[in-house]
């Protein structure tokens, strides 16, 4: 009765899928992964960009209590723990079901030099951010030639 | 002869056409199912916020693109990106008996949720059985 739904899209679904599975047998790259890495397409998808004065993480989980995420940091170790509900129709019929639902946590190891005090969280839209400092004397100083 | 609507998503005053980014278009994951009244998609687009979000819907068919806007400081070198992109995109083809025209759409957090009604005269009615 209903059209056919993302035909186009489910096409695109099995590119994807083909290169994931590429990805795994040949690798990305020469380096093996690191010992807290996990695998690729882990809940929540995490981006992280540095600057000389700190290191930002953005953590892309939509649908998020703020106030249930467990943020810890151990020297330079960052723990992010949380559950994200999904809320299941019981009377509906599902057609798909891609979203991730349950709890989730991430281990990032994070530069050596950053400072475990300046650690802030922000979430907006969908996005966790977190923005961590750098410990002072890790930055360049400029030394003058007398 | 095709009737192209735009979804304006609530609080918005009109979807604004994304801009063209070159490079990967990353596809939403979506839970979708219907009951009785119709249809409703929910997808994850974290880093979403209204401005950025393009809805449309065709005589058959529903569009959703979206931009995701990070907050990042000047001069900032990637150390590790598990996503590499910032747009999103995702279309379906939709059929007669939805009521497109009533289309609602909501975005919190980055999680769309777009209902689409079906017509009255399709909805399940239960037929009386009369025993003469």
């Amino acid at each position: 009765m209903l059209g056919s739904l993302t035909s186009l899209d489910s096409m695109f679904e099995e590119f994807r899928r083909m290169s994931d599975q590429m990805d795994e047998l040949f690798g990305r790259g020469t380096q093996p992964p690191a010992i807290r890495s996990v695998a690729r397409g882990t809940f929540p998808p995490i981006n992280m960009g540095a600057t000389p004065d700190g290191i930002t993480l953005y953590l892309f989980a939509a649908g998020l209590d703020p106030k249930t995420v467990e943020l810890n940091i151990q020297r330079n170790l960052l723990t992010v723990a949380g559950e994200r509900k999904l809320q299941v129709s019981p009377t509906a019929t599902y057609y798909r079901q891609e979203r991730f639902g349950g709890a989730f946590r991430r281990v990032i190891a994070l530069p050596e030099d950053v400072d475990s005090e300046g650690v802030e969280a922000r979430y907006r839209d969908g996005i966790l951010q977190i923005t961590a400092r750098r410990r002072e004397s890790a930055t360049p100083r400029q030394i003058s030639v007398q | 002869m095709t009737d192209k609507r735009e979804v304006a998503t609530q609080g918005s005053t009109g979807a604004e056409a994304t801009e063209r980014e070159p490079g990967v278009v990353m596809i939403p994951p979506a839970d979708v199912f219907e009951d009785a009244d119709g249809i409703t998609l929910q997808l994850d687009m974290p880093g979403v916020a209204r401005e950025r979000l393009n809805l449309q819907t065709d005589n058959n068919s529903l569009l959703i693109e979206g931009t995701a806007q990070l907050d990042m400081p000047h001069g900032m070198a990637a150390l590790y990106a598990d996503v590499r992109s910032t747009l999103y995109r995702r279309s379906f083809v939709l059929s007669d008996e939805l009521q497109t025209d009533k289309t609602e759409a909501n975005l919190k957090d980055g999680i769309l949720t777009v209902r689409i009604p079906k017509r009255a005269e399709v909805r399940p009615r239960r037929i009386e059985v009369r025993g003469d």
